[in-house]
């Protein structure tokens, strides 16, 4: 694997885990206060609709000719990259509550227990299955964005697939081994290593798909990156002055979720 | 039931929350700069450091409106 092979590997392992350790939580809360049947059709269906959402787009994308796709999906990529940036950020530097997967199962298991049952077609909870069809497609969808983008434009999808691939059956495999959400993953950390990274990739593919030449070409990745992560951290720094609560102790690019 | 211009309206919404996001500016400036990347990069002047030159002006307006906001 190339040094840009692995990066790409890296951010699309790391975005894919994040958002299945989200869906994760969805379906769980789900099975647990209602039905692991009628949650299980939801997975599936979601699954379905990302297979034909997947299957429509990803012939579309790759036939699209690379100068075009970089311009593209550089962009795409640097205003998702930046929207994460910004969120991670603002959890960083105490201006928004860290996300808490712990936090979101509750909220989510207390809003299914109070929902009213409700039967359709040969599904028995009506509820497990549309929360966790929403789960899967949602989360699902940033899944199929970020390995179709990263994968097209490095001219190596398979590459990027296996990366989704084994961070969603880690993910799996562990919620359904210990049956409750993943809150010790250190989720806030990654979500904002998955920023700099789309955020990193965005600047460098939608420049070169833009027409400009990078000094240094593939090697320039290796310079915007740290500099991104830096200039974040930054942020962080001056943005912690005029967080809106004192948090003891100061809030750290926190290594667990609490 | 729901018309199929709410449920086209909802379509759209979701889109764009999902491509834009929060802050519309961020897409506005990315889309500027790459245009103007385009453009430089016709020239004999280097157009690689636009790019980044956006990222560290939208970047910190962005928090700064986000902060006010909180």
């Amino acid at each position: 694997m190339t040094g840009t092979g692995g990066a790409l590997f890296a951010a699309v392992f790391l975005a894919c885990a994040v958002e299945a350790v989200e869906a994760v939580t969805i379906v769980l809360a789900a099975g647990t206060a209602r039905d692991w049947k009628s949650a299980g059709y939801g997975v599936g269906a979601g699954l379905f609709a990302l297979a034909v959402i997947t299957a429509a787009l990803g012939p579309a994308v790759t036939a699209i000719p690379l100068g075009a796709l970089r311009l593209l999906v550089g962009g795409l990529l640097l205003v998702f990259g930046l929207q994460w940036m910004r969120k991670a950020v603002l959890r960083a530097s105490g201006h928004k509550d860290l996300h808490d997967e712990e936090a979101i199962f509750q909220r989510e298991l207390a809003a299914a227990k109070s929902a009213d049952a409700q039967s359709r077609w040969a599904v028995p909870d009506w509820y497990s299955f549309t929360l966790s069809f929403k789960g899967v497609l949602l989360e699902g969808l940033e899944v199929v964005f970020i390995v179709l983008t990263f994968g097209a434009n490095a001219h190596d999808v398979p590459l990027a697939a296996l990366a989704a691939v084994i961070a969603v059956v880690l993910v799996v495999l562990v919620g359904v081994a210990i049956k409750a959400p993943l809150s010790k993953v250190p989720e806030n950390t990654m979500k904002f290593v998955v920023a700099v990274m789309l955020t990193t990739f965005g600047i460098f593919w939608g420049a070169e798909g833009a027409d400009a030449h990078w000094p240094g070409n593939d090697g320039a990745l290796l310079v915007i990156a740290p500099i991104v992560a830096l200039y974040a951290l930054s942020l962080v720094a001056v943005l912690r002055r005029s967080a809106p609560r004192p948090t003891s102790p100061a809030p750290e690019l926190q290594t667990a979720e609490r | 039931m729901r018309t199929l211009t709410q449920r086209l309206r909802a379509f759209g919404a979701f889109w764009y929350d999902f491509v834009v996001g929060d802050d519309w500016r961020v897409a506005v400036v990315v889309v500027v700069a790459l245009a103007a990347t385009f453009g430089v990069s016709k020239t004999s002047i280097a157009a690689w450091w636009i790019m980044p030159a956006a990222v560290v002006i939208i970047l910190p307006v962005s928090l700064w409106r986000a902060r006010k906001k909180s």
